[in-house]
Order: C-alpha cells, then structure tokens, then sequence
C-alpha cells in the first residue's frame, strides 16, 4: 500500500468531503483526511479553507498525524494568521510534553510560523526548551533562536536568548554546541557589527574540542566559525592549525573545504620559515586532489576553490597538473574548470606535456571545450614565453583544419599573442587572411581586423581587406565597427595617399549613419583628431600598445583574499565578492585575511605569483595626459633645472604640439630666464619651416670671404661648401673638401674646428624607416648641422622639412632641409643644414641639449641631440690682454669652476693649436715651476664670454683648467669641448 | 549559510516535494529553475548552479529528479552539495529506489524526513540506520518503544545505537582498489592513480572497540618516513568513526564500528602503476566504405592472478552497420546505440596476450556531424590481489561483554577509471 492514492481523488466536492472526513470521530479516517489534504496541498491545491478543521485533528497522540498537521500548519498559518492563534494552546501545551520528540516536535515547528502573534507565546517555551534536560530538544531549541531572531530580533534580545545561546556553546554535548555555533554565525551575519560570536582563545577552544565530537555537519558549522577568527599571533594560529588539519581526513568534501579555508586563513600568520609552515602546504595538496573523486558537482565547487588556490599559493598544487587531465566523460562544467587551472599551473616544466593535451583537446566534439581549449594554447604563449614559439605553430596546424569555430578561436588568441609579442610572429599574417572569408563570429572578426589594422603597412593589401568589411558595415556587431573604425584610421595614418577615400567613408558610416553613441563618439574623436592635427592623431592611433600579461585574467588581489575568507560558499564558486549578489550585505565588512604575525610583511604573501591586477587595456588606448605629452614629443622633456618656476607643463605641450604647426607665439617670452644666460637680444623668429620659405641664410659669399681671410687657420674647415662657394684655389686652403677633414689630423698644423663623429639620432625604428645620423660643426664662421639620412623603408621618400624646437642658445635652421626627391628605399644622402642663431631662445637642460622634428610623406619624426659648444664660439673670441686680466678678476670667484682632463698626451703649444681651431684662442704663456699656463678665452654667439686658465704640466697628461664666465652654467659644457677637442 | 527550501523536481519541472526551510526566498521562484536549465542546456554550457536574479539554484539530476537548493545568501555551497547527496542516500535507504514514484508513493516519510535532516537550512542528522530508528515507514501509532529519541541522535557516537545484538560477532572486510588510467593515444601514460576503499560489514553485538592494523608497506604519506619499499598514501579518507586526532598522533586506526556495511577509510595512492591490462589498438578508417579494428589486450599482472569479467570497450563511428569479429578468445558484440564493440573475456589470466579483430562497413553518405573521439574504456576485476599491496594485519574487536568475534578479508582489485585514447 503505498501514499500515492492519496493524490488520486479529483473530485468535485473534494474540500466539502475533506471537511467531514476530518470532523469524523473515527481516527483513521481522519488521518486518511489529513494525508489527503496534505497530498493536495504538495501538488499545488490550496486547501487552506480546511484551515480551522485541521487544526482540530492537532490535538492527538499519533504522532505520525501531528507531524502532518504541523506541516500544513507551517505552510498555511501565514494566510490565516487569526486562525492560527488557536493553534498556540497546542503548541504550548506540547512543548512540555513528556516525550521530547514532540516537545523538539513543537519548538521546531512554531519557529518556522512566520505569524507575529504566534510568535510572542513562543517565548516562554522556547526558554523552557533552551534549557531542556534532553540535548536533541536543547539543539531544536538553539535553531530555534536563529528563526526567532529573522522574525523579531529586537524580541530576541529583550528576552536575553541571545545570551542563553551563547551559553550553549559551553554545553556538554557536541550536537548542541554545533547548533548553537550555527545559529549564532547566522544571526551575526545578518547583524554584523554585534560582535554576538565574541570568540576568544576560551571560546575558541571549546570549538575545537567540539570539532572532534559532532556530526559531520556540526563540524562544518564550527569550521566556517573559526574562520572568521583572527587569532592574536602566530604561535595560537599554529596550535589551531594543527588542530584543524586533522579534518583534512573527512570523507565530506564539504568538511574538507571548510578545514581548507580555515588553514588557508590562518597559515597567513605563520612566519614562512617556520617548519610547520612547510609541513602545512604539503598536508594541503592530497585533500584537494582527492576532492577531484568526488560526485561532479562537488568536484565542479573543489575545482572553482582549487583555482582561487592556485592563485593564492601556487605552491601547494605546482606538482599537480596530471590530476587536471581532463576526462572524456566530465561534465562540460568540470572539463572547463580543469582547462582553466591548467593554464594556472603551466610552466616551462610541464609546458609540453600541457600542449599536447590541449592539442588533443581541440579536436573533441564540443564546441565550447574546444574553444576554451584553443584560447588556453594561447594563454599559454603568453604565460610561458619560452613556449609562445610551440604555441603558435600549434595554432597554425589547427587553423589548417579549417574548422570553423578553431580557425576563429585562434585568430582571436593569435591577436593576444601579437599584443604580448610585438614583431614576433608577423609571418603568420598570411595564413590567417586566408580564413578571412570564414570568420562569422563578431569576436574574430573583431581580431581579424585589428591586426590587419596594426599591421598594415606590411600587410600589401590592407586597404582591400578592410574595404572588404566596410561593405555591411551596418550589419555587423558594435564590436566589429569599432574595431574597423579604429584599424582603417590606423591604416590612413600609415597609407595617406592610397586610403583618404577609405577613411572618409568609414568615418561618415561611424558618425552619419549610426546610431550607436559609442561609435559616433570614437567615429567624432578620430574625425577632429584627424583634422585638427594629424601628428596629435598618428600618436594617438599609432601609439605603443601596453604589453599584455599573463596576469590579465588573474584575480584582483584584494579580491582574492577576500574571496580565500569564503571558501566552500557561493562567493568562491562565482569568484565574486558576496556584496555582489547577495542582497542587503553591502555595508558588510569584506573579508580580509590577517596579517602575518611578526614581521612587518602586509597580508600579501610575497610568494604568490606577482598578482599585480594588471587589467587588460583595450587593443586602442588613450594614454593618460602625463603619457601624451611624453608619447608625442618622444624627446626627453625633462624641465631645466633651474631656480626659476618650471614652465607651466601646459605650455611645454603647447610648445611642442606647435612645432610643426608653426606658431612659436609669444608664450616662449616668459619661459626666458635673462638672469641665468644673458641671450641674445635678437627678436626671435619663428622658422615657419613648414611653408618651406625660403628664409635667407645667415651667411654671404662675401662675409665668408672676410672670414677665410681673417683667419687662416680656418681654411681646413670649409667642410661642405655652400653651392654659392666656388671650387677652392689655393691648395692648403681649398682642403675645404669635406673629406680632406679627414686626412687633416697631423700634429703641428692649425688644425680645423673639431666636428664629432656622426652618431645615429633616429634610428629607423622610430621613424618609419628614416634613418637619421649626423653631427655638428663650424665651418668658416657657420654652424652647420651635417646629416646622412638613409630610406629603409620600402617606399620613396619626399617632401622633407626640419624644425627645431626652442632652445638655449636660439639655434634655429637658416634654410629649408634640402634632400634630393625623390629619395628611393636603400639610397643615402648627406645633407647640410646652415643654422643660424637668431631663432627663440629657451632654456635646456643639458645646455646644448636640441630638439628636432623631421617631417617627410610618410609621418613627423621627433629626436634630440647634444651639440658640442665649441659649435658656438665665435671667430673674435680673442680678448685683449688687459681686458682679459681685468675680466679675470671682476668675475666673481664663486664662478669659477675646475676641472681635469686625464690622458692628454700633448704639450702646451699643440694643445693651444688644436683649440685654436675651435675657436678657443691663447692670450697669454706663462711657465711657472715647469708648468704651462695658458690662458685662454672664446666668446658664444650670444655674446657671453668664457675665460679659461689651462695647466699643463710636461710629463703629466693630466691637464687642469679653471672656467671663469659671468654665466656658470656653460662651465661644464665649455669643459666638455675642451675635453673633446684636445683628444681628437 | 545554505539551503533556503529544498525541492524535488520532475523532469518536467513540477515540484513532486517541497519544503521551505528560512521563508526568505519565495517558493515560487522554482518555477524559473527549469527555463533556465533547459537555456544552458541549448547553450552547451549546464552549470550546477544557477542564478535567476538574487535566488540561486543549486542542483543535482538523480534518475528521473531534480534535487533543487535555493537560497539567496553566499551560502556554503559544498554543504548544499553533500546534503544533496545525502539525500539521495537517505531516500535510497529508506526506498530502495529514489525516482518519482517512490517520492509519491512515500511523500508522508519524505515529509517527516525532510523535517528531520534540516532544520533553518542547518543539515541535522542524516544518518539514515539512526533515522530509521525513530522515523517508520509503518506510520504505526505512538508505542511507547518509541516515544523516545534515540539517545545515539545526540550522543557522540551518533552513528551506531547501543543493544544491538547477534549470536555470531563476525566482520567482513573488503579491500578494494580501483585503478584509475588514462593513456594517451602515442601510448604513454598520462595519469594513473590508485583509488583504494576499506569497506566493513559489522555483525557485532553491544558497542565494540575495534582496531586496524594495515602492514607496514603501506605508510602514510604523512609521517614523512620513507623507507625504500614502500607505497605512500597520498591522501586518506575516514568514516566519522575514526578517531581522527589519534590517527593523526599515533597513525592508529580505531574506531567504534556502524552496524552493518559501511566505508570505513578510502585513500588515493599516486604510484605509477604499470596499467594492469594493456590495450593497443589500431583503428582505420576509410571513408565512405569500411572502419577496420584491431585490438590488443594483454595481461601485465602476476601469472597466478586472474582478472574476471574484462571488458573492453572499443568506440565506432555512429553510422557504421554489418559488423564482423573475430577473437582469439571471448567474444565481442556490437552496441549499435552506444556505438561500442564490447569485447568480453570472462577469464584472463596474468601475462597472457588476446588479439580482437573487428570489421565494420561505412554508409556512401557520410555523416556531416562532427563525432568526437571517445576513448577505450575497460573493465575487470583482480580478486585475492592489490595493486599497492596493503595488508590488513590485524583486527582488535574489544567488547566489555568479553566475546570472541571472528574478522573475515577479501582483497580486490578493479577497473576504476579507465581510458585509452585512440587515434581514430
């Protein structure tokens, strides 16, 4: 005989024959009633007109029908709260029953009739029951208080219970303590401030006797209690450790989960050295390994813990990774968790034996696995550097399978890998724009066209491809649009001419035709970039892409201890703090985990795999402001360093934002510091190089004439003559070939202004191709800026133009940069630039530090370089003998500065011939005790003057020379030439 | 801290039993539990928790049923799980079978047991022997007998009642150990590992001290003692018998036994084990005509043990038909809807080598769906043999009545886990 016939009468008049049946006088009918009335209420019916006449059928001593009527009780009373009141006399009555099944019976029963009225008579026996001589109504009783605490909290209070509860948690038997532990946890996790648990080395040590004797679940209970325990130091979280770990044994996961998070807890205190620290992360793996036996979905909760773990003490699980195999007949959620802590524990040491699993992975059936199996290849490239080779060709052999959801897959993983190595696997490209017909998911393409954006000047038929996509523009994703937006602009910055059409139209679909805001917006930015300053815009579009890390997908570290301190719930299982999604727990104290004890260490274990939570920047960053004015100029910016108030950043970027654009306005007036460098007072000019006008040079064929007769000694240094100057006549003189410079090292001779060796200023990484080496010199009264510039790039080169930003001495291009078009890929040429003085004037730090921008077809290159001062010093530099002891002494001794020079072979009249030619003239001799002094004067272009007593001692290669100048600042690169010019 | 309210689903999603435990989740929000379930299932991606707004669902599939938890805190999940499972293993026990019809047919134990193993989301006692106790299925009347709580509810010893009583004290020992392997398809060894199992059946009067002496080969991992032939436990498992604080002091097994079959420890030894029958396979595949399939299993365990009952399992393509086999012993048969071969061999002696030989005929049209690659699987049994060579040296019965009771050991080894991967 089974209960199912219960549910089997559909009667009509069923309530109507119920109610009689449960008004009969015979027992057994009116259990049967109450079964039926039960089986109707489990199926749905609502019986709770019948309210008044099961109640009636309470009063019983069949305990099998007071079970049934208490359960329609407990699901009706709270539509018929009046009604219910009769039930109370009941109720009270049975709670002194002498049988404490029922007594638990009703304690229990009444806690859960949600009815307030009820509620206020259960004081009295619930008191009664707490105190109960028999330990299972002592138990019913102290959940009983938890219930009671949900409906009417402030009641409980009033009536003490809570201190009653807290009693039992000192009672003799283990089933009480638990209950009691359990139902205090719930009520301070609803009151979090109340301090209710108030544990304490007593209290904690109760538990933990406890812990050994009660059932499974009470154990569990205990352990999430002592968890949110910090103990005082390290030597008591010892001793609970200890006491902890033998529930690591318990066949119930749960137990085991618990006792992990308690351990995991609680070993942040321990000192690292200690010994039981060690023997402690050992005794943590085999528990967690086995928790992977158990039934799937608990496997699935150990596995989502085991990847906090992981993260957490990486340690623990590093010998593991067979165990995360994944099994053909895993559930999908289980295969997917394992796939994950896979990539977590995957080092260079076991990196092979991952990737042929993930190999093997990738050709199961399941779409989602293989996916996830794929993206892991990837991850692991970017984890294990030394892998990403293996990887890739991996991804390169499972997009030969040409099955679609792989191909797409490891595009999109392929993408990442590019992003964490730049330049590096570029020659994939081709393989991959061969599946570009069969990407069909938002994501790839996505990907797809960002590298071919990030690649397109090595990709020959970028503009096609993208043009390609343009085509349904509409029709695709948010994502796709964007990322076509932003890799067609990219490709306008690297292909002007070909793509302008390309450009306008994607722009006027981003912003005319769409509706999508976040579209307009980006479509509007790279509009206005893009019109108002192009240059603004390549550093913007163009800029270094931060590298992607491991990292990425790592979880915040803050996070991550929080969600330690939730091990086993759902907050772990979700991977997010429980504020999340539990409702009301916002002002909730997160969890933390203690600090380690002693040393002054913060919770953060230094062991754990460096967690910085770098978060993944989008493929397209705009860089911060700081970064801007940095990325833009790509020169070194440091401010001078100089009493005066730095110039306002504002105008800096103002300043270099204008370099091109012309308009060095008057704001460059302010930035001068007149009391440190006397400047020139030459109104400055703004060298409006970008309209190419022809601005005269700052030399005449006739003032260099004057010049070559003036000064003998500077015949050797004609350099490159301007064009104007006719071939050279008289032997010695017309060495004015540039190569003759070369030969000219002999001793003795007046030797030509020293010219450093050419350096390479911009490398043709930077610019695209351009190479850019030079170096500066003086010829004949001239300072010249003598460059070889070198196309390495793939295309013909034009349209040149040079500009110099601000700086000390006012240098400034005294004519356009004249480079022979067309400059075709491979080719070299050397060109000179005459620069005059008379440009703006700002302070730099080095003195003679010059920013310099060089513009051609392709894009504005940006570098700086140090020219020698010598570069500077005027041809009438000699002072008058009197002027010069005069000038000696007025000049104020605080001026002077001295320095040595080691390894100089020369004797006094070599070294004052060779400064010669550099402008730096002897005005006297003197011996005095074997020693040579010279003193020794040069003028700047701007007037300044430098006195300079030279020692030289015959035998000693190490000269000393003192610097005296109204303006201290030049001294040390004044020295440098010296330096320079004596040993070349 | 866990369950909210616990349901009992059809597979339709009808709730067959119900019963809310806090009040603080409405009980009608079951209703989305099957929407959802079927939507992850479309999607390809069921997870054993699911969230519809702030209610969670956590969830287990038994034969024909969903056990459904909800709550709507940061509930201890792991808890929610394991009582999940015990109540599937209280409902068994007490019904032999748990499937729709036992749940209708009983729903008046159901309800009185669901009353018992929770109390406000708190798992009580779930300890199905001590439930039947006080929980009948007779629905008899209130006797006197049992007006009263088993003491054992509440007693320390929660899992096994005083005065139980038999004429002849004996206990059944079994010790079983599964081998777990999966092998690669090139042939290596990816993982093996060694699930054993100590199972007890008790037939012993009053309440005994029982002690467990395992032999010396078999250490515990834990004391760190390593002496050269010896197999370490990688991790043990006790019944809640087992006084675990004086396992961990002094590595001795004792214990208070629960009358009748119980799993008295398990634990997981990480060796590699040479697996014990070896399978190389050779699968070709041509297209559009035939698969052809060769199978060797060959026995790499002592000459004097036998494995019974193997089986080997070899995957087909789903459309193949007209199979034929040939066997150097035992027999293989078709299973057209698991699209297995299965290749039984009732005796197998150690270091013997049997060869399989399957043929089977591929349609003209192919099947565009794309299949997966199921791996071999085997099954067996070693009796009077384990792999980890664990030894029950000793069984201490002490009962304060003085009797002499008998302890019986059996000693197996089985198939766990078992995989092959093919190149198929």
């Amino acid at each position: 005989m089974t209960d199912s016939k219960y549910f089997t009468t559909t009667k009509k008049g069923e309530i109507f024959e119920l109610k009689a049946e449960l008004n009969s006088d015979k027992k057994e009918k009116k259990k049967e009633a109450v079964k039926k009335v039960i089986a109707s209420m489990t199926v749905g019916k609502d019986v709770s007109a019948l309210f008044p006449d099961v109640v009636n059928c309470m009063q019983t001593d069949n305990l099998e029908l007071k079970k049934l009527v208490y359960l329609y009780l407990m699901n009706y009373a709270k539509s018929q709260p009046d009604m219910a009141i009769m039930a109370v006399n009941t109720f009270v009555k049975d709670c002194e029953d002498p049988n404490p099944l029922i007594r638990a019976l009703a304690v229990r029963t009444m806690g859960c009739i949600r009815v307030d009225k009820i509620t206020e008579y259960l004081c009295e026996p619930l008191r009664k029951c707490l105190k109960d001589e028999d330990p299972y109504v002592r138990k019913t009783a102290a959940v009983c208080v938890a219930k009671l605490h949900d409906i009417n909290a402030q009641l409980v209070e009033d009536q003490g219970f809570l201190d009653t509860l807290k009693d039992l948690i000192s009672d003799s038997n283990p089933m009480v303590v638990a209950n009691a532990v359990a139902a205090l946890s719930e009520i301070a996790e609803s009151h979090p401030n109340s301090n209710l648990l108030d544990l304490n080395p007593q209290s904690i040590n109760k538990l933990l006797t406890a812990l050994n004797e009660c059932t499974e679940w009470g154990q569990i209970f205990i352990l999430d209690c002592l968890a949110n325990y910090t103990p005082r130091d390290d030597r008591e979280s010892q001793s609970i450790c200890e006491r902890v770990t033998p529930r690591l044994s318990h066949a119930n996961s749960a137990v085991v989960l618990s006792a992990v998070k308690v351990l995991m807890k609680f070993m942040e205190m321990l000192p690292k050295d200690l010994d039981y620290y060690g023997t402690l992360l050992k005794k943590l793996a085999p528990p967690l390994v086995t928790l992977l036996s158990a039934e799937p979905e608990l496997q699935y909760v150990a596995l989502r813990n085991i990847n906090l773990i992981v993260q957490k003490r990486p340690e623990i699980l590093k010998h593991e990774m067979k165990v995360f195999f994944v099994k053909y007949n895993d559930p999908i959620y289980v295969k997917l968790e394992k796939l994950d802590i896979m990539i977590r524990l995957a080092s260079q040491a076991n990196i092979a034996q991952v990737l042929a699993e993930l190999k093997e992975y990738a050709t199961e059936v399941d779409v989602d696995f293989v996916r996830k199996a794929v993206r892991a290849i990837g991850r692991c490239a970017i984890k294990v550097e030394q892998s990403a080779e293996r990887c890739v060709s991996t991804l390169l052999d499972l997009i030969q399978t040409k099955v679609n959801y792989v191909v797409q897959e490891a595009i999109v993983v392929i993408k990442d890998i590019f992003r964490k190595y730049p330049n590096k696997y570029e020659s994939v490209i081709a393989t991959l724009c061969e599946n570009l017909d069969s990407l069909d998911e938002p994501e790839a393409r996505a990907a797809m066209i960002w590298i071919v954006g990030e690649y397109a000047e090595r990709i020959d038929n970028a503009d096609e491809l993208l043009e390609s996509f343009l085509e349904g523009f509409h029709d695709e994703s948010t994502q796709v649009q964007l990322q076509l937006l932003t890799a067609i602009v990219k490709l306008f910055l690297k292909k002007p001419t070909e793509t302008q059409e390309l450009v306008q139209q994607v722009l006027s679909l981003a912003t005319q035709d769409s509706d999508n805001p976040d579209l307009r917006d980006r479509g509007y930015i790279y509009w206005r970039l893009l019109s108002t300053d192009p240059v603004a815009a390549k550093e913007v579009v163009l800029a270094e892409k931060p590298l992607i890390s491991e990292e990425t997908d790592l979880i915040e570290p803050t996070l991550l201890e929080e969600l330690i301190c939730h091990i086993g719930t759902l907050a772990s299982v979700y991977h997010k703090p429980p504020s999340a999604f539990v409702e009301g727990s916002r002002g909730v104290q997160h969890k933390r985990l203690p600090a380690r004890a002693g040393s002054g260490e913060s919770a953060e274990s230094p062991d754990t795999v460096s967690t910085g939570g770098v978060s993944e920047a989008p493929p397209a960053v705009i860089p911060s402001q700081g970064d801007l004015l940095g990325d833009l100029l790509n020169l070194d910016l440091t401010p001078p360093t100089t009493t005066g108030p730095p110039p306002p950043t504002s105008s800096m970027q103002m300043g270099a934002m204008d370099l091109l654009g012309g308009g060095l306005d008057s704001l460059m007036g302010d930035d001068s510091e007149p009391s440190h460098i006397p400047l020139r007072t030459d109104t400055p000019q703004s060298p409006q190089l970008h309209h190419h006008s022809p601005s005269p040079p700052d030399y005449s064929p006739t003032e260099l004439g004057g010049d070559i007769g003036g000064s003998p000694a500077m015949g050797a240094s004609f350099g490159a003559p301007p064009a104007v100057m006719p071939g050279s006549f008289n032997a010695p003189v017309s060495g004015g070939l540039s190569d003759l410079f070369d030969l000219g090292g002999g001793v003795g001779m007046p030797m030509g202004a020293y010219v450093p060796p050419k350096t390479v200023w911009l490398p043709a990484m930077k610019a695209k191709g351009l190479e850019i080496s030079g170096t500066f010199a003086r010829r004949s009264g001239v300072v010249q800026m003598e460059m070889t510039l070198t196309n390495k790039a793939m295309s013909v080169m034009g349209d040149f133009a040079i500009q110099f930003n601000r700086n000390s001495f006012g240098l400034a291009p005294a004519g356009p940069l004249q480079v022979l078009t067309p400059f075709t890929p491979n080719q070299s040429i050397e060109v000179t630039l005459p620069l005059n003085t008379v440009g703006p004037v700002m302070k730099m730090e080095p003195l003679n530090n010059l920013q310099v921008a060089v513009k051609n077809n392709i894009d504005v290159f940006y570098f700086s370089c140090q020219y020698p001062i010598s570069m500077l010093f005027v041809e009438d530099g000699k002072m008058e003998r009197q002027v010069f002891l005069a000038t000696w002494k007025d000049i104020p001794n605080d001026n002077e500065s001295q320095f040595q020079i080691k390894d100089c072979h020369l004797n006094s009249d070599a070294a004052s011939n060779k400064l010669q030619g550099s402008n730096i003239f002897t005005i006297a001799k003197r011996t005095v005790d074997g020693q040579d002094m010279l003193y020794q004067s040069m003028k700047l272009t701007n007037g300044i003057w430098i006195l300079a007593e030279l020692k030289v001692q015959a035998g000693n290669p190490n000269y000393t020379i003192s610097l005296k100048c109204r303006a201290p600042e030049v001294a040390q690169s004044v020295f440098q030439s010296y330096e320079a010019v004596l040993k070349n | 801290m866990s369950a909210s309210a616990v349901f009992v689903l059809d597979l339709k999603g009808k709730v067959l039993i119900c019963r809310n435990y806090k009040g603080d989740v409405d009980m009608v929000e079951i209703d989305h539990f099957l929407p959802l379930l079927m939507q992850q299932e479309e999607e390809g991606l069921i997870c054993p928790v699911m969230s519809h707004g702030n209610v969670h669902f956590l969830w287990i599939k038994h034969n024909n049923l969903y056990l459904v938890a909800t709550t709507n805190k940061n509930s201890n999940a792991s808890l929610v799980y394991s009582f999940l499972y015990k109540l599937v293993e209280v409902f068994t026990e007490y019904f032999k079978e748990l499937e729709e019809e036992s749940i209708q047919d009983n729903f008046v134990v159901v309800y009185e047991l669901l009353d018992e193993l929770m109390d406000f989301g708190f798992p009580q006692t779930t300890d199905s022997k001590i439930l039947q106790e006080y929980i009948t299925q007779e629905g008899a009347k209130l006797e006197v007998a049992k007006s009263k709580v088993p003491t054992t509810v509440t007693n320390a010893v929660s899992w096994r009642s005083e005065g139980i009583k038999y004429k002849k004290n004996e206990v059944f020992i079994d010790v079983i150990e599964s081998i777990n392997v999966l092998v690669n398809a090139n042939g290596s060894v990816m993982s093996s590992d060694i699930v054993g199992s100590i199972k007890l059946k008790t037939m012993l009067s009053g309440m005994p001290e029982l002690r467990l002496g395992l032999n010396d080969r078999v250490l515990f991992a834990l004391t760190g003692r390593d002496k050269g032939k010896t197999v370490a436990m990688e991790d043990v498992k006790f019944h809640q018998c087992v006084r675990l604080s004086r396992f961990e002091s002094d590595r001795t097994i004792s214990f208070i036994p629960p009358d009748g079959e119980s799993e008295l420890m398990s634990y997981r030894i990480n060796t590699h084990v040479k697996p014990l029958i070896w399978i190389e396979s050779v699968i070709e595949k041509f297209s559009h005509s035939r698969v052809e399939i060769m199978v060797k299993a060959k026995g790499q365990f002592k000459k004097q043990s036998v494995a019974n009952n193997v089986e080997v399992r070899v995957p087909v393509p789903s459309d193949a038909d007209s199979p034929k086999f040939k066997t150097s012993t035992g027999h293989a048969k078709y299973v057209p809807e698991k699209n297995l071969v299965v290749w039984t061999i009732k005796s197998f002696p150690g270091g013997k080598e049997y060869l399989m030989r399957a043929h089977f005929g591929l349609p003209s049209v192919e099947n565009d769906e794309m299949e997966g690659k199921p791996p071999i699987t085997v099954n067996f049994e070693i009796p009077y043999f384990t792999v980890s060579g664990i030894q029950v040296r000793y069984m201490k019965i002490i009962e304060k009545s003085g009797y002499q009771a008998l302890p019986w050991v059996r000693y197996i080894t089985q198939s766990g886990d078992y995989q092959l991967r093919t190149n198929a």
